[in-house]
């Protein structure tokens, strides 16, 4: 036990290693929220006129909602009046190569270990690398462009396919949906636009970096992610921010749309700032993420790492509106210190056939809070659905917390559905036996998570994969059961 | 929809307007400790009113067409207007038993039989029960269920006068079952009535109850029923509530458990009757090494709504709950099932275990499942499972096979299945009536 003790405060003691402020010039926007800010944002991001017009409906239905109050998280009023809605990276002038790119930024990159070139050349990754709220470089762009796939900022998309961004912008997310949807469809500055046509396997995985850099900017991505008849996207996400005293708001929103045999992969590892030991500071993370199967036999699947962020509200969801689809969620979710995540998925059967499949992993360290909250809904008219659920917690200390709040709602007589959730600690015995072959007991820590959590980092692709079991074994450093 | 929202407030206010009159029957038994409570419940009960929809633990629950019904409430001298014949088809057919019967809230000593008589035990309605035992009806009354939180809970124990009161003393083993019969009079009026029970088992003692609440009379009405239990050190407590109303009545119960280190408490809800049935039961571990099993069976049909909600609070270390609630549902049927551990920080070693397994078997039949987990504590085994399907493609060929006909089948499949939960039935005979009446549903 005393070992034990030792290092999960040794855990808790260490420090965020990605902390730290990248000195680049910033073009600020004033503190606070009214329709001259999104006129501003609107203007600097030269949209259209019916663009701006849909942020101010947006903007108006967020007025009149109220804030969620039933997560299973605690925090102190948010004043929207006080954030910085806009702010991006001076730019000097257009890049036509990554030689020209800010190098502070490009350091920025290496030290989170992301060498952008040499993913480039080694890995043939594209990256769209998003430093705050304006796309800064974007790669790999005419080899993508000869498929005909469009992989681009948000503002780069709505300029320049216009119409396209439009038919599909809060398809899936509208602008009622919730709160923080309502606020982001208000005020995005910037995010992702995929869209692979007919029958287009795209060749590489595509990657975007997120990284909340300067303070008090709320971080509001927008991504939509357009997957035509038969085509395939893997899409990886992954953020770090730095280190920030006062807490930071990221309320990104995040539509896929998979048409007839289409299939979309969407990973995301995820390390904000979590906050100091006694929960000062680090990220509110209050995302919305949904996809749809649109066509028949679609596909969709999400594979979350969720190690950051002092607070996560994130449910990837999927409606399975297509004969045949498919949805998929995979998670694991790790808290440690004060750290709280009420995290977890709803998959919608709408149409026959329909199958999914849900695994969640919560791990809890610390004084921390860990709930897995889903919802799998069964129409009257999904013949011969079919659900999985499995979500286990691992609870690591006595101070910690682990919850479980699935809901199913169930209207068909053919479905079948099935749920099961375990919650225990490390086993004593599984410690004896790694010990006494030599492993010492924080390695047979790392070992025992991994293999918890490999259910779920074998969805990975390769490159985060390791990043992911990198991250986890940095969570629980030294830490033994 | 603002119509049945004022017609909420009407039964509302026409109940809060009726305590006067409740109060004014009371006959000088206004200034007791009781009545404060009352008093007390009363007031809960105003700023509480009936949930509402937008309550997580209503959410799928909507009691308004209950509501709506006018109903009244007697508060005067029981007159018993029911004969022995009128009750036999629902007797345990077991002559050492004891049996109460309320009718409409109305402890009817005329049609009550008590065969276990000793100064080991009591068994009886709440007012006799006042003149020997007041001490711990004091202690224990309203202390065990809070009335500051569910509105249901603080209107029974505002109007509760005429409840059961069941009392056994240390190390003393009641060996005949107590059978509570309750009966809705509907025949001429729509009753609102409130059942109030209260079960003391000091140290070392034991006891079976079995409680069924049935319906004379086509009319509509509303059974409000509390149930206390108090399991006191090393005793053993088993509970069957057996619900099987009419299908205009409504029901809303409310069974709270505290059980005290050493001790074991089960519980059978089987529930196939009423138009909205609302079953809460929750127990409270408050010392180590205490056990508690739920097992619940629903099996609804036509329009009924069945709600289940179930809490297994772990306080104390090297706790160990079991929960099975197995549903059956056809027709237009809705069941609910809520079923929550919880495992608080000084909590270790806590064996928890929750399972839900719904089928349904028309297209129109609907389940809502959410079994629920909160622990506070590292070294723990809890897991739950729940499942919907339907009945086994596989073993319905192999029975058909072997010439069953695809209806016997069918109630053989179901049968087994149900049977899980029928067999925690301790008492042969309710056992043997819950089967007969689970083979004629099946049919």
């Amino acid at each position: 036990m005393g070992t034990e003790v030792d290092i999960l405060e040794k855990v808790t003691s260490s420090d965020y290693k990605y902390g730290f402020v990248t000195d680049v010039e910033m073009d600020l926007a004033p503190k606070g929220l009214n329709e001259d800010i999104i006129r501003l944002i609107s203007k600097k991001k030269n949209e259209s006129e019916s663009m701006l017009e849909w942020r101010f409906k947006a903007y108006r239905l967020w007025l009149e909602m109220k804030e969620p109050k039933w997560p299973n998280v605690k925090y102190p009023p948010i004043d929207y009046n006080e954030i910085i809605y806009y702010a991006a990276p001076t730019k000097k002038k257009k890049l036509n190569s990554l030689d020209e790119l800010d190098p502070e930024i490009k350091r920025t990159y290496e030290k989170l270990g992301i060498p952008l070139e040499e993913q480039l050349i080694l890995a043939g990754v594209a990256v769209d690398a998003v430093m705050d709220s304006v796309s800064v470089a974007t790669t790999y762009k005419e080899k993508l462009g000869e498929l005909g796939i469009i992989f681009c900022s948000m503002s780069e998309a709505l300029k320049d396919h216009h119409d396209l961004v439009m038919k599909y912008l809060g398809s899936v997310v509208p602008q009622t949906d919730n709160f923080f949807a309502a606020l982001n469809s208000a005020v995005f500055t910037d995010g992702s636009f995929v869209y692979i046509p007919k029958g287009v396997r795209c060749p590489m995985e595509l990657s975007t970096y997120f990284r909340i850099n300067a303070e008090n900017t709320g971080q509001f991505e927008r991504t939509l992610i357009v997957a035509d008849e038969g085509s395939y996207v893997s899409y990886l996400e992954g953020c770090t921010a730095p280190m920030r005293d006062e807490n930071q708001l990221h309320a990104a929103v995040v539509e896929l749309i998979a048409m007839e045999n289409a299939e979309i992969k969407y990973s995301t590892v995820q390390n904000w700032y979590p906050g100091d030991k006694e929960g000062k500071g680090g990220v509110y993370n209050f995302v919305t993420k949904r996809g749809i199967c649109a066509g028949n036999n679609s596909k969709i699947s999400w594979t979350q790492v969720e190690t950051g962020s002092s607070i996560t509200w994130k449910y990837p969801s999927v409606i399975l509106k297509g004969d045949n689809s498919i949805g998929e969620f995979y998670s694991v979710a790790l808290t440690n210190n004060m750290q709280q995540a009420d995290t977890g998925t709803k998959m919608m059967h709408l149409g026959k056939n329909t199958k999914s499949r849900i695994v969640s992993k919560g791990i809890s360290a610390g004084k921390s809070n860990n709930s897995y909250r889903g919802l799998v809904q069964v129409s009257k008219r999904a013949e011969n659905a079919r659900n999985f659920s499995q979500c286990d917690s691992l609870l690591m200390g006595d101070r910690c917390g682990a919850h479980t709040f699935p809901y199913f709602e169930i209207k068909n007589s053919s479905a079948h559905v099935e749920h099961e959730a375990t919650t225990s600690k490390i086993g004593e015995d599984i410690m004896f036996y790694c010990n006494q072959r030599g492993i010492s007991a924080e390695d047979a820590v790392a070992l025992i998570v991994n293999g918890y959590a490999k259910e779920v980092l074998n969805q990975l692709p390769m490159e985060f994969a390791v990043e992911a079991q990198k991250l986890l074994a940095i969570s629980l450093e030294g830490s033994v059961g | 929809m603002n119509n049945t929202e004022t017609e909420i407030t009407d039964l509302k206010t026409k109940l809060i307007s009726e305590f006067q009159d409740f109060e004014k029957n009371l006959n000088g038994e206004a200034e007791t400790t009781l009545h404060f409570i009352r008093k007390d419940a009363f007031e809960n009960f105003k700023e509480l009113g009936f949930p509402i929809k937008k309550l997580e633990d209503w959410k799928y629950t909507n009691l308004n067409p209950a509501l709506k019904q006018n109903f009244i409430q007697s508060f005067t001298e029981y007159t018993p207007a029911l004969k022995k014949e009128d009750i036999e088809k629902y007797l345990i057919k077991n002559s050492g038993i004891n049996l109460l019967v309320f009718v409409n809230g109305h402890f009817d000593i005329g049609l009550s039989h008590i065969e276990t008589k000793n100064d080991k035990v009591y068994i009886g309605s709440f007012s006799e029960g006042m003149k020997d035992h007041k001490d711990v009806i004091e202690k224990h009354f309203a202390k065990i269920a809070a009335y500051d939180k569910n509105g249901f809970v603080a209107l029974n124990t505002a109007f509760a006068k005429d409840g059961c009161f069941i009392y056994v003393k240390k190390n003393y083993e009641v060996k005949e079952a107590v059978h509570i019969l309750n009966i809705s009079d509907a025949q001429s009026e729509s009753y609102f009535s409130q059942l109030r029970k209260l079960v003391v088992v000091e140290e070392g003692g034991s006891i079976n109850i079995a409680t069924d609440y049935h319906t004379i009379g086509d009319q509509k009405c509303f059974t409000n029923a509390v149930t206390e239990i108090f399991c006191g050190m090393n005793s053993k407590v088993e509970h069957y509530k057996i619900q099987n109303e009419g299908e205009n009545s409504y029901h809303v119960g409310t069974t709270q458990v505290h059980q005290e280190k050493d001790s074991r408490f089960s519980d059978t809800t089987i529930s196939w009757g009423g138009a909205i049935t609302r079953n809460d039961l929750n127990s409270v571990f408050d010392g180590t090494n205490t056990e508690c099993h739920f097992y619940g069976l629903y099996l609804l049909t036509g329009r009924q709504h069945v709600d289940n909600h179930t809490l297994a609070d772990h306080k104390m270390p090297h706790c160990y709950s079991n929960e099975l609630y197995k549903g059956i549902i056809d027709g237009n049927a809705t069941g609910v099932f809520n079923g929550k551990i919880m495992v608080r920080e000084d909590a270790q070693k806590t064996n928890a275990y929750q399972s839900n397994n719904n089928i349904l078997l028309s297209d129109d039949a609907t389940i809502y499942s959410k079994p629920q987990l909160e622990i506070f504590a590292d070294d723990v085994k809890c897991s739950h499972g729940a499942t919907t399907g339907q009945l086994n493609p596989d073993e319905m060929f192999y029975l058909q096979s072997r010439g069953i006909g695809k209806e016997n089948a069918r109630t053989l499949l179901l049968y087994a299945y149900a049977s899980d939960v029928i067999d925690s039935i301790k008492i042969d005979e309710l056992r043997e009536m819950v089967v007969k009446k689970l083979e004629m549903k099946l049919k």
